[in-house]
């Protein structure tokens, strides 16, 4: 993907969930650190656009402390979660950068509801990369990306990358 | 049965000399070279020193022979060299009476691994509140009186001490620690002790005392040694004490010689200690006082405890480490001394001290008993804390490269030590 | 980091990793659940050998939020009383299968003495008069928060009372010196520890020639035993030299804050009321023990041995 497929696909996705939810009332963007904060940030400004007359709440969720690989990973990176709304009976999209086992999106369905109890949470996500481990599926998908197990993604702007992970 | 040891040297006043030396009898019946005899045992590359004479070590029996026994000390003396050890009087009970210090002494018969000599207390009980019945003690062959593990704090008291010692002819050993000064004292008194959050034993609580009993010195003419001094000022009181004509000696552990306060910081009991280790410069001006004799003697202050104890908390742990297989390895790798300057600290002076020339501490002449031990003056070598002889392992020289071992011991003419190993 | 002993020990990068993620734990804590599973699975000993309900309480709290299993360990129940050693406390509990141990002792040095006896993590809840160093990070922390950074360059602190005997000060004469700040220890000489020249502070020993220069007035708790041990003549004196009096604050600048690690000792060192003063820290303090705590528990708990294994796994992973 390049940078103006990503926009393209940002713009996609801003107008299916504004479709899908007939409309923006009642909708709570939430970025998941730290992937999916400029990805979030990108489709409120999208969805501003289509329905100016209302201002959607975004937020940021960290889920580092609801993750189930905690030893395996060590928490490097210290990032903190700001939800800025009450998010009892709204309906939440989660934003992230790519979907790969479905272990971020378990571990931020738990964190979201130390914040509240939503209606319906709906998963938005620029790339599906594949390789499920648990039974997640996004409702809003920039590109489904076959890759291996052990490529590396990356993320940004200016476009997706994939790189073969050869083990060192 | 005669032994001739050949092929080593032997320590004379004149310094090192090569010569075969044969032990007829336990004494000493001939030095010269070529000799034969029922025995012969190559000792090439070995000095024959005086026996070893330990003026402070602390035996622990009667009371904690949990921690140590006369047999297990006097095994693990053998072994460092010693063929005499001054038994100190903080056992259980103490030896301020006749019946403990006549089994101190039998104990040491039965153990036969050398001659352990009991200290006598100064006070009843080193309660430091009443004279222990010394002219009785002394009858019965203490010479050396001491209340060590505390200092006789009263001033009164001491100078009652040193007055009726005067008449006596026997010696006061000082532990010199002003004990108000150091009320829950973990180490030396410094930036280290204040890092750790711990109080110290200042050096002023040493020198207090040992400035104040050369005083009494002055006034009573009375005999007095100084034990384990620990700070420079200390041997600046004692040099002065000498010029000046006083009759004081002074002893030093090998560990105040080789080890500083800042071995601490690791929070490891087993380098707790009293007197405290203490700093570069204190450890400086021990060794000069060794090279110009201000200090007479090298004595371990050996002891024993047991795992459990030195396991407490720090401010809890007992003070005290062991000393008696390690002293010369230490002693010889912390000071450049020479094998003359050696037998003199380590036995000759030690053996004077404690009133027992007439049978230990000579250098080895022809007639004199063979208390002797055997050395390898440059053998390098680390201490096992589990082929230790001592019933404890709390040495603080784990790890570390001593210099100078004992191959062989002979107490009263008998190998009680052969190649490193206990005969008995 | 495995343990959490001293500020020296944890050094600079340490004291900033645990404060920047102590800001983590305090939006968690601010969330109308205040509880994660980060933690699900440890267990974490809480071994009190001398009484602190407020450090033990605020430890506690931390790791339940974090979801780790706690056991409570205290003087009253301690076998160490029925004259079990220390050892085999440790040795017994450590069977048990333990992640960490937190300790408080009276004796100075027990969290490096203990670290041989077991494999868990030792995170110290002070030491003696030697290092409290959770105490010093959410002193840290709180500064950090009043000031809107954790550099504390051109900060003037100075720490007023009882330094010999406090770990408290220990540990923040290191903490504060290391991120910047100029540290004034303010004392009588009785109270000062000896040989100090090598620490990284001035010493006063009039409050009242520091204090317009102060930008922080650290106040520390004066126990009336140290009169028994003449080392103060009594408590009023003590009180006139170096507490803080109306005088005082009113002197004191008017960006200044004042804090206290508590518990604090009412017309002794405090003789105003704390609650009515605008420019104490005092409630921040206890408010971050609990997210300084979390922070410190996830340090020690998420520390990986075998981080070159985890490295390997992260790759193989290819996270996100």
């Amino acid at each position: 993907m390049t940078g103006p497929d990503v926009q393209r696909a940002l713009s996609r996705i801003a107008h299916e969930i504004v479709e899908k939810n007939h409309g923006s009332a009642n909708l709570v963007i939430v970025g998941l650190q730290r992937g999916g904060v400029w990805i979030a940030q990108a489709l409120a400004s999208k969805i501003a656009d289509i329905e100016p007359e209302l201002v959607v709440p975004l937020g940021l969720l960290d889920v580092s402390m609801h993750r189930d690989d905690i030893d395996l990973r060590p928490a490097s990176q210290v990032a903190v979660s700001d939800i800025p709304c009450d998010i009892t009976d709204t309906t939440v999209v989660l934003v992230d950068d790519v979907l790969f086992t479905g272990r971020t999106v378990r571990a931020a369905l738990e964190g979201l509801n130390n914040f509240g109890r939503p209606k319906c949470v709906q998963l938005a996500v620029l790339v599906d990369r594949g390789h499920r481990e648990l039974p997640i599926r996004p409702d809003f998908v920039g590109k489904n990306l076959p890759t291996k197990n052990s490529d590396e993604v990356l993320v940004a702007v200016d476009g997706v990358t994939v790189t073969s992970g050869a083990t060192t | 049965m005669s032994v001739a040891f050949r092929g080593g040297s032997i320590v004379t006043k004149d310094g090192v000399v090569s010569a075969d030396l044969l032990v007829d009898g336990g004494k000493i019946a001939e030095i010269g070279s070529g000799l034969s005899a029922d025995e012969v045992i190559d000792i090439s590359g070995l000095v024959v020193f005086p026996g070893f004479v330990d003026l402070h070590a602390h035996l622990r029996e009667p009371g904690r022979e949990d921690t140590e026994t006369i047999e297990t000390g006097s095994r693990a003396g053998a072994k460092g060299g010693y063929t005499a050890v001054i038994a100190m009087p903080n056992t259980d009970p103490a030896q301020d009476n006749v019946p403990t210090i006549e089994f101190v002494r039998l104990q040491g018969q039965r153990a036969g691994l050398l001659e352990v000599i009991p200290s006598g207390c100064i006070t009843v009980g080193r309660q430091g509140k009443a004279l222990a019945p010394m002219a009785e003690l002394a009858k019965a062959g203490v010479h050396l009186f001491t209340d060590d593990g505390s200092g006789v704090q009263d001033p009164l008291l001491m100078r009652r001490a040193m007055e009726y010692s005067k008449q006596l002819n026997v010696v006061l050993g000082q532990h010199c620690e002003v004990s108000a000064l150091t009320q829950g004292a973990v180490m030396h008194e410094c930036g280290c002790s204040s890092d750790l959050g711990v109080p110290g034993w200042p050096s002023l609580a040493e020198e207090l005392m040992v400035h104040r009993d050369i005083e009494l010195a002055r006034l009573t003419g009375a005999r007095i040694h100084f034990l384990h001094l620990s700070t420079a000022g200390s041997v600046d009181l004692v040099r002065q004490a000498k010029r000046d004509g006083l009759p004081v000696t002074a002893e030093v552990t090998p560990h105040h010689l080789s080890l500083t306060a800042e071995v601490l910081r690791g929070f490891d009991a087993t380098f707790k200690v009293n007197p405290p280790l203490r700093t570069i410069s204190d450890i400086d001006a021990l060794k000069a006082g060794v090279l110009d004799g201000t200090i007479d003697a090298i004595a371990t202050d050996h002891a024993p405890h047991s795992r459990r104890d030195k396991e407490l908390p720090l401010d809890q742990a007992p003070p005290g480490m062991l000393g008696l297989e390690t002293a010369l390895g230490v002693t010889c790798a912390a000071l450049d001394l020479d094998p003359l300057a050696i037998a003199n600290v380590m036995s000759v002076a030690p053996a004077r001290i404690a009133g027992i020339a007439d049978r230990q501490g000579n250098l080895p002449r022809v007639g004199v008993a063979a208390n002797l031990c055997f050395v390898d003056l440059n053998a390098s070598w680390m201490v096992n804390p589990q082929t230790l002889a001592s019933k404890s392992t709390n040495t603080p020289f784990v790890g570390r490269q001593l210099r100078g071992k004992v191959v062989h011991t002979m107490f009263n003419g008998n190998l009680v030590v052969r190649d490193g190993e206990a005969l008995k | 980091m495995k343990h959490i002993r001293s500020i020296s020990e944890i050094g600079k990068s340490g004291v900033l990793a645990i404060i920047d993620r102590a800001k983590q734990m305090a939006e968690i804590n601010s969330r109308p659940i205040p509880k994660v599973p980060a933690l699900r699975g440890k267990t974490v000993v809480s071994l009190f050998l001398e009484d602190s309900t407020r450090t033990r309480l605020s430890f506690e709290t931390a790791a339940k939020r974090l979801s780790a299993e706690t056991m409570n360990f205290s003087v009253s129940n301690s076998s160490v009383n029925k004259g079990e050693s220390l050892r085999d406390t440790i040795e017994t509990i450590s069977d048990m299968g333990v992640d960490a141990f937190v300790v408080r002792h009276k004796s100075s040095g027990i969290p490096w003495q203990i670290e041989q006896w077991t494999d868990a993590s030792i995170i110290n809840a002070g030491d003696g008069a030697h290092q409290h160093p959770t105490q010093a990070l959410v002193d840290c922390f709180t500064i950090a928060e009043s000031l809107g950074t954790i550099s504390f360059e051109g900060l003037t602190i100075s720490i007023v009372g009882d330094i010999r005997h406090s770990r408290v000060a220990r540990s923040n004469v290191e903490a504060f010196a290391m991120l910047g700040a100029k540290v004034i220890l303010v004392a009588p000489n009785t109270l000062l520890p000896p040989d100090i020249d090598h620490w990284p502070v001035t010493v006063s020993t009039e409050i009242d020639d520091v204090i317009r220069e102060t930008d922080i007035l650290y106040m520390l708790r004066l126990q009336s035993e140290r009169m028994d041990q003449g080392l103060i003549p009594n408590l009023s004196e003590y009180g006139n030299r170096f507490g803080l009096t109306e005088k005082r604050v009113a002197i004191l600048p008017s960006a200044s804050r004042i804090m206290h690690p508590g518990p604090m000792n009412r017309g002794v060192e405090m003789q105003v009321d704390p609650s009515l003063l605008s420019q104490s820290l005092i409630h921040r303090q206890v408010a971050n023990g609990v997210s300084v705590r979390m922070a410190v528990l996830f340090t020690a708990l998420t520390f990986n041995d075998d981080r070159e294994n985890a490295i390997e796994r992260l790759a193989k992973e290819t996270a996100q």
